[in-house]
């Protein structure tokens, strides 16, 4: 295994009691990536992620991040962690601490942290920098944790579902933190329920069930999205009217031409990421 | 970098976190600091007599007292706090940084030993005020109050830290660590004269430390001839050291083995 890739596995199986809640699994993240794992509660997102993070061991397989076996015990494993950032999924830690008091303490734990005053505006916390955790609205809360998280200047972020409880227009700022961590050459590893999300982040996606990975492609080509048929509809005799087809285009044309023009209430519907989704991990027939 | 000198700067600026932290939340800082002094007043109002010619119950309460405070502000503050600590998901974020975990005991220990020392002011302050205590003149009885005071908080620290295993969950962790703490007072001679417990309390109360700690601060606040109404006729000085440092190192090899960062 080389050291060029941020994240590589093969084979990890990771079992409780009799279930492998990880059965197989193989992934690689490259450098620089935003790779987003997509999969339905319970399908062994967390578990994965959590042995990538060091906080679970793999029962077999390989598994190095940044180049290092993450289930490694001692100082190596410190100095490792200097590299990465960790956004958990729900915290309630720190209460009593307001949110620049926590924020400058965590930066101490780090050989090159990033600017604490910086990390708050890009965070959007300016106006709470006094405020208490507990005070904290649900969004400022999971903000609070993006920063803890980013602190350090991770090269690898993993983050859990880091937008649920944002509101349109914080997700919208969230997305933007994220590209601009990519574009300072960070790797991402994200995990999310929000289908919009991984198809604004991510340059891949990995589809995850029960243990396995089903596939893993960008988000316009999952599932051959983009050679699946596209649904064309138009409103005829009064009612509307659907054809599937791997030609849209040429069905377009063909009605163009039997309406002379103007086609009423045309649309063109390519199936989303979302659709795709559900068919793959088998919520939808 | 030089990374004993940064274990010991983070652990250090942990302290002081700790600290913050603990003065923020009204009800601890009153369970833990104001507490014995409360229970000083009351024993040292209802209970005049004297136990012996010139030591008055409130001299003898007050040894106890300061004992059991390195128990309440050690072993007891971090049964408790460290189990919510684990609920919160504060030690699963600290485990994801290069925090190392020596960081976290330096900080936990910081914590302990000022809030120890208020305590013991607080209690000494106040007993003089009301309860007219003779403090000790000698300063060679100062020194193993010294001692006592940091053995004793050590393995407070260390044995707190090494029992956080055991409560299931935060919530439930006071109920689980508090009656241990209350029964050892009552046994190990914090509320009771010591040689008036039945022989069976005062054996079981000697396999642990607080019985130790106790008749150790007696030797220092009592009258030097006390000694002769002790169990052993003596404060049996080396005993005591002998028995925390065994206690110490007990708890710090399990405290190291078996903490956890998260309940799975």
């Amino acid at each position: 295994m080389s050291q060029s890739h941020a994240i590589e596995v093969r084979g990890l199986v990771k079992k409780y009691g009799n279930k492998a809640a990880v059965a197989g699994v193989d992934l690689t993240v490259e450098q620089g990536e935003i790779f987003a794992l997509l999969g339905p509660n319970g399908a062994g997102k967390t578990t994965i992620v959590e042995i990538l993070e060091g906080y679970r061991k793999a029962d077999s397989g390989q598994v190095k991040v940044l180049g290092f076996d993450p289930a490694t015990k001692g100082g190596a494993g410190q100095r490792w962690r200097n590299q990465i950032g960790i956004v958990f999924q729900s915290t309630n830690d720190s209460a009593d601490l307001s949110v620049i008091e926590t924020i400058s303490h965590f930066a101490n734990y780090y050989e090159n942290p990033r600017d604490v005053q910086q990390v708050i505006d890009e965070v959007g916390l300016r106006e709470k920098i006094n405020a208490k955790a507990r005070e904290l609205s649900g969004g400022q809360r999971r903000r609070l944790d993006v920063a803890l998280g980013i602190i350090g200047s991770p090269q690898l972020l993993f983050l859990d579902e880091p937008t649920t409880g944002f509101d349109p227009e914080a997700r919208r700022s969230f997305w933007e933190l994220i590209r601009t961590l990519k574009a300072e050459g960070a790797t991402i590893l994200l995990t999310t329920h929000y289908l919009d999300e991984a198809q604004a982040l991510a340059d891949r996606v990995g589809v995850i069930n029960e243990g396995q990975i089903i596939e893993i492609a960008t988000p316009d080509t999952l599932g051959g999205r983009n050679n699946a048929p596209a649904k064309v509809m138009w409103l005829e005799n009064g009612s509307t009217q659907e054809i599937l087809s791997k030609n849209p285009t040429e069905e377009v044309i063909k009605l163009g031409q039997r309406f002379n023009g103007q086609i009423p209430e045309l649309q063109v519907l390519r199936p989303n990421l979302e659709e795709i989704y559900l068919r793959m991990i088998g919520e939808v027939k | 970098m030089n990374s004993l000198r940064n274990t010991l700067r983070i652990g250090v600026l942990r302290g002081g976190l700790e600290l913050k932290q603990f003065l923020r939340q009204r009800e601890s800082v009153v369970f833990t600091i104001f507490f014995p002094v409360i229970l000083l007043f009351i024993f040292g109002t209802v209970f005049k007599d004297t136990i012996a010619p010139g030591v008055t119950f409130s001299q003898y309460f007050v040894a106890g007292m300061i004992a059991s405070g390195l128990v309440n502000t050690g072993f007891q503050q971090l049964a408790i706090t460290i189990p919510m600590e684990r609920d919160f998901g504060t030690l699963k974020r600290l485990r994801g940084t290069p925090m190392s975990v020596s960081s976290y005991f330096i900080g936990k220990a910081l914590l302990v030993t000022i809030l120890m020392i208020i305590q013991t002011a607080l209690l000494l302050i106040f007993g003089t005020l009301m309860f007219g205590l003779n403090m000790p003149s000698d300063p060679s009885i100062w020194l193993t109050f010294t001692w006592l005071v940091i053995l004793g908080s050590a393995c407070s620290t260390v044995l707190g830290i090494a029992f956080s295993v055991v409560p299931k969950s935060g919530r439930g962790a006071s109920a689980v660590v508090s009656p241990i703490v209350i029964i050892l007072q009552f046994f190990s001679g914090v509320f009771f004269v010591f040689t008036s417990l039945p022989s069976w309390m005062q054996q079981f109360a000697a396999l642990f430390p607080l019985k130790w700690l106790t008749q150790g601060m007696r030797s220092v606040f009592l009258p030097a001839d006390f000694a002769t109404q002790e169990v052993a006729k003596s404060w049996e000085i080396g005993k005591i050291a002998l028995v925390l440092i065994l206690w110490l190192i007990f708890g710090l090899v399990f405290a190291i083995r078996s903490f956890k960062w998260s309940k799975e």
